[in-house]
């Protein structure tokens, strides 16, 4: 059996939305308006961008006032190779800015050429975005100033529609690999066979196979054991709404937890032909698996669990699930 | 305060660990450690643990990782999602309320599924700073300019630290980077992130590990010689950049007096410092003077596992005491941009 | 130095809500300075900060103990972030308490919060995973099985469920913070909610709630010293087990006795149903109320939802009050809810909660749970030392 390890993308993206409050919604709202406004602190320092707080203190803070476009770079690096999401598509410096009219810097980006057009202690001007919808990034960037510019803080116009929640979206690529046992557990359902570990103590049985026993704290690998595809319900549930994850799914169906024969603990499966009032605890079940030429290294070859017809297991305690004792062991 | 001491520590750090599962890889670490004091799970009074989902994208990925304590019958135990030195203090001060003697304490990272750079700018402000995207190594590129241009260090001194970390790194079969370089060397590398060059930033690693805690009369059956914990202590800065001075570290000098450091003569330090600047900001601020040795193992530069990287410091300064290689050891932790939650604690072998 | 007594000072919390209106920062702000203005203390008298939540994916922020940091008077101070699952914010709890029973510190903030609205709970709570199908959505479709299973084995009426749903809903409307305020909810209303996850009902089922609670803890010095009434902490109790292993039971699990069995034991309590006044118990899904009353020895096996069926358990003349605050049923910021357990607890021995306060309640119970009910936390507390 190869022992090479599965491997596949996963992308984790999702567009966060989150409200404001009054401090950072009114920085924002300043923004959508062409205006930046600092906070003032309990020391009378001015901080840009504002926050509800003193991040020295944690005293509450509310007073805000505008500042300048124009600032002066505190420290900055060079992006040679930028990413999607960060400011500008070409390289370009990070660079921490202070307004003019606040005491504290935030972090931006600066369009320049190259690095040897950075120098700390430069001034720089905001840029903003042609369409702006009260977001940081409506901040395009900041350029170079010009000697004679004063970027004169604005005043934020009266009755304009305060912003209250901001869309941060995130996106996330990892190459996912499901490690030594669930990869080997995969490759086997290729050819419709599953496999479990077991455990080198007390020879429990577990599937899909986790490469370790919870129950010794011990490793199971390298040597899973094969199960055949015949189980009982031990447990079911049954959806009667459509899940969005599932959009081939109609309602009602019934998921069940399956135990094979030779296993120690349950899975979760699908129920197939029967109907969802007729499935019982403890009915016989055999797995329904895909057409051989549709099978692939995926648990998805197994569309569901349908009944053998056979006499259902008997449970004698309904409290606990899975076999403690593996079969045929006294 | 009750003395408490490591008495067993086992890690695996690799550039990539793509075979295993986060338990899978765990489980033989958890057992080297226990069975190295000759415990059993069930005769451990208490476990906690350390680890981030964003890592490996997986929600809840310690509850995976705790069936390889076995924890069956169940078990008293914590998870912390911070680097496994907080799982360390955690359980340190659950030794201190009197009611049980030992403890285990793991923790683990996989940071090459994802790119690490690019999910610490999920750990920024998420109003004005994540959106933007920086990544991690920028925000400490900014930080070294001002650590430059202010005098605090040089190019120079940046290049020692590296070049001394990778010929410290030779001797640990855990190091990644431990190829020797010379200053002149890497003097010589184009700039990664300008001021810092590609040796100045961490080697990235996947791994874990595990220590076990023992108290009082208990730690000294367990181990010949234990690594005692005469000061632990944890400490934040803000988190907004502009509001702190980036060429020191506020919270690692508190912590480090707060524990002791500067009590007496320290031997070795195991800074966890990923860049040279922040072994030069740590230094300074833990008041470290020509007879400690810094970073014996090479340090979190020659091989930074997220998640574990402070954890293997306490580790990595447990066992030289242990080994009777130093009498009084310091090792930190960090967590956040630019050192910005920093514990620190000082063991000693008598 | 051996263990210290510790006491709760002060509980603050949040409106629970669909969505709270302001940042996350001012949320936790919001909870952590009310529980500040209860106990009479300010930022610079906390020594810690001892923070818990479910999973980063909720809101899309790693690690968030390191942004928040600076909002919670943390600078120079210690800040830690706890995640043992749905249990967390009673692990949390327990956390800090020990930072106080240790003799570490005088005076710890512990807050649980989380602010479900900047996602949803189905992305978080289930992110896809390559090689691997899900047939269920969300933890509905984990815990009725189990469910079915304890309706088996006690031979309980179907409406078991839709009684507890009923009555945490009632107590929910005498808690001001509680999201869900259902003043006309009637029996038959709940009974003929659809149903979801077959034997759930989405009345049986917990809200996505916004929110966060926070609880100043104090050692006995700073207790004694406290003007305002106090809860002393009687036990704490942590225990976890495999989510999956062969005879596991599911119905009663063997953490959860053993965290019951620990935390009673160190309070001194003999007869759990006579000696206890208020529960606070973690009951995301309605049949988990009489399933913990069973398992936490407060009826005997199978006779748990008699106690329901008897109005045991109704603040409303039971003699033993569950969830007055309206409990999970009522009011779900995830990281947030094992505190609020907790807390309410706290605020029933205190004489401090309101309208849903326990008549002369002098000892409580804050529970919570969490993972594939595999994480527990507990803590007593009491109005004497």
């Amino acid at each position: 059996m190869s022992d090479e390890v599965l491997t596949a993308p996963l992308v984790l993206e999702y567009p966060f939305t989150r409200t404001t409050g009054p401090v950072i919604g009114a920085f924002l709202t300043g923004l959508r308006e062409g205006v930046v406004l600092g906070v003032k602190r309990t020391d009378g320092s001015v901080m840009c961008p504002p926050l509800e707080y003193d991040p020295i203190t944690s005293e509450s803070l509310s007073e805000l006032v505008p500042v300048s476009t124009v600032g002066t770079v505190q420290t900055w690096t060079w992006n040679g190779d930028p990413r999607p999401q960060q400011p500008f598509s070409q390289p370009f410096a990070w660079a921490m800015i202070t307004l003019d009219g606040a005491d504290t810097p935030m972090l931006h980006g600066v369009m320049v050429d190259g690095p040897d057009q950075m120098t700390t202690g430069m001034r720089v001007e905001l840029v903003w975005r042609a369409e702006r919808e009260g977001h940081i990034t409506d901040i395009a960037g900041f350029l170079p100033a010009v000697d004679s510019a004063t970027g004169e803080p604005g005043a934020l116009p009266e009755g304009v529609e305060e912003v209250r929640s901001v869309r941060t979206p995130i996106r996330m690529e990892y190459t996912y690999t499901p490690g030594r046992a669930l990869s080997q557990y995969l490759r086997a359902m290729k050819d419709k066979r599953i496999l479990g570990d077991q455990c080198p103590d007390t020879g429990q049985v577990f599937v899909p196979p986790r490469g370790v026993s919870s129950i010794a704290g011990k490793s199971t690998l390298p040597d899973l054991v094969e199960l055949p595809d015949t189980g009982y319900i031990e447990s079911f549930n049954i959806t009667r709404v459509p899940i969005k994850m599932r959009p081939d799914l109609t309602p009602p169906y019934v998921s069940a937890w399956i135990v094979l024969d030779g296993a120690s603990v349950g899975f979760m499966g699908l129920g197939m032909n029967v109907e969802p009032e007729e499935v019982r605890v403890g009915m016989r079940v055999r797995a329904v698996w895909k057409p051989d030429d549709e099978l692939e290294m995926s648990a998805q070859n197994i569309l569901g669990w349908e009944p053998t017809g056979e006499a259902d297991e008997v449970i004698d305690d309904y409290s606990r699930v899975g076999r403690p004792q593996r079969e045929g062991a006294s | 305060m009750r003395d408490v001491a490591v008495v067993a520590f086992a890690q695996r750090q690799e550039s990539k660990i793509n075979t295993e599962s986060e338990v899978e890889f765990m489980v033989p670490l958890m057992n080297e450690a226990k069975d190295a004091v000759g415990l059993t799970q069930q005769q451990i009074g208490f476990t906690c643990s350390g680890s981030s989902d964003f890592l490996a994208g997986q929600a809840f990925s310690f509850v995976m990782t705790i069936d390889g304590t076995g924890p069956v019958p169940p078990i008293s135990e914590s998870h912390v999602e911070q680097d496994g030195a907080w799982a360390l203090y955690e359980a340190w001060v659950k030794l201190q309320c009197g009611e049980v003697d030992t403890a285990l304490v793991y923790s683990y990272g996989k940071s090459s599924p994802g790119s690490l750079r690019d999910v610490l700018a999920t750990q920024m402000d998420p109003y004005y700073v994540a959106p933007l995207w920086p990544d991690a190594f920028a925000i400490e590129a900014l930080a070294a300019r001002l650590l430059l241009e202010r005098g605090v260090v040089s190019e120079q001194q940046l290049a020692e630290i590296a070049s001394r970390s990778r010929e410290h790194a030779a001797s640990n079969p855990h190091a990644i980077r431990k190829t020797p370089k010379s200053v002149a060397d890497i003097l010589a590398e184009d700039y990664a992130m300008a001021p810092l060059r590609p040796s100045d930033l961490p080697a990235s690693a996947d791994g874990g590990a595990v220590v076990v805690l023992a108290a009082g009369a208990r730690a000294q059956e367990l181990c010949e010689r234990p690594a005692w914990i005469r000061g632990i202590d944890h400490r934040s800065d803000a988190h907004t950049l502009g509001v702190r001075n980036l060429t020191q570290s506020m919270s690692a000098r508190i912590a480090a007096e707060k524990a002791g450091v500067g009590t007496d003569k320290i031997d070795i330090a195991e800074l966890h410092a990923p860049f040279s600047t922040s072994e030069a900001v740590l230094t300074t601020a833990l008041g470290l003077g020509d007879d400690t040795v810094i970073n014996p193992s090479g340090g979190a530069q020659a091989a930074h596992t997220m998640m574990a990287s402070g954890l293997i410091r306490i580790g990595e300064a447990a066992q030289r005491i242990s080994r009777g290689d130093a009498d009084r050891a310091v090792a930190t932790a960090t967590s956040g941009p630019c050192l910005q939650q920093n514990l620190v604690a000082v063991l000693e072998g008598e | 130095m051996g263990k210290q007594k510790a006491a709760v000072l002060g509980v603050g919390q949040t409106k629970y809500d669909t969505t709270y209106p302001g940042s996350m920062a001012g949320m936790l702000r919001e909870a952590a300075t009310n529980a500040l203005q209860m106990s009479g203390t300010c930022w610079d008298d906390i020594d810690a900060v001892i923070m818990g939540k479910a999973p980063d994916f909720f809101e899309g922020v790693m690690m968030p103990e390191v942004y928040l940091a600076e909002a919670l008077g943390c600078v120079g101070k210690p800040i830690m972030r706890v995640h043992t699952a749905g249990s967390v914010g009673g692990s949390t709890a327990c956390v800090a308490t020990s930072m106080i029973q240790s003799g570490v510190h005088e005076t710890v903030l512990t807050i649980g919060w989380e602010k479900q609205s900047e996602s949803n709970a189905m992305w978080a709570l289930s992110l896809p995973q390559p090689f691997a199908t899900s047939v269920n959505a969300g933890a509905g479709g984990y815990f009725s099985p189990i469910i079915r299973r304890y309706m088996m084995m006690t031979q309980a009426p179907e409406l078991i469920g839709c009684m507890v749903a009923l009555k945490d809903r009632r107590h929910a409307l005498d808690n001001p913070y509680a999201h869900l305020h259902q003043p006309d909810l009637t029996f038959e209303q709940v009974v003929e909610s659809p149903m979801l996850w077959d034997p759930i009902r989405y009345s049986e089922t917990c809200p996505s709630s916004d929110g966060a609670c926070a609880i100043v803890l104090g050692s006995e010095k700073v207790a004694e010293a406290h003007t305002g009434p106090v809860a002393w902490i009687k036990g704490i109790a942590m225990r976890s087990e495999s989510g999956s292993f062969g005879g596991r039971n599911m119905v009663s699990p063997a953490a959860s006795e053993a965290c019951a069995n620990d935390v009673f034991a160190q309070a001194g309590i003999h007869d759990r149903r006579k000696e206890i006044d208020a529960v606070e118990m973690y009951v995301p899904f309605s049949w988990y109320e009489p399933m913990w009353l069973e398992s936490l020895g407060f009826a005997e096996k199978g006779e748990g939802w008699r106690m329901v069926e008897s109005g045991a358990t109704s603040i409303d003349g039971g003699d033993l009050p569950v969830n007055c605050s309206g409990g999970v049923l009522s009011s779900n910021p995830i990281g947030a809810s094992g505190m609020i357990r907790f807390g309410e607890a706290a605020l029933q021995v205190m004489g401090l909660a309101g309208d849903h306060q326990v008549d002369g309640a002098k000892t409580a119970v804050g529970h919570a749970y969490g993972g594939a009910a595999q994480y527990y936390a507990m803590w007593v507390v009491g109005s004497e030392k």
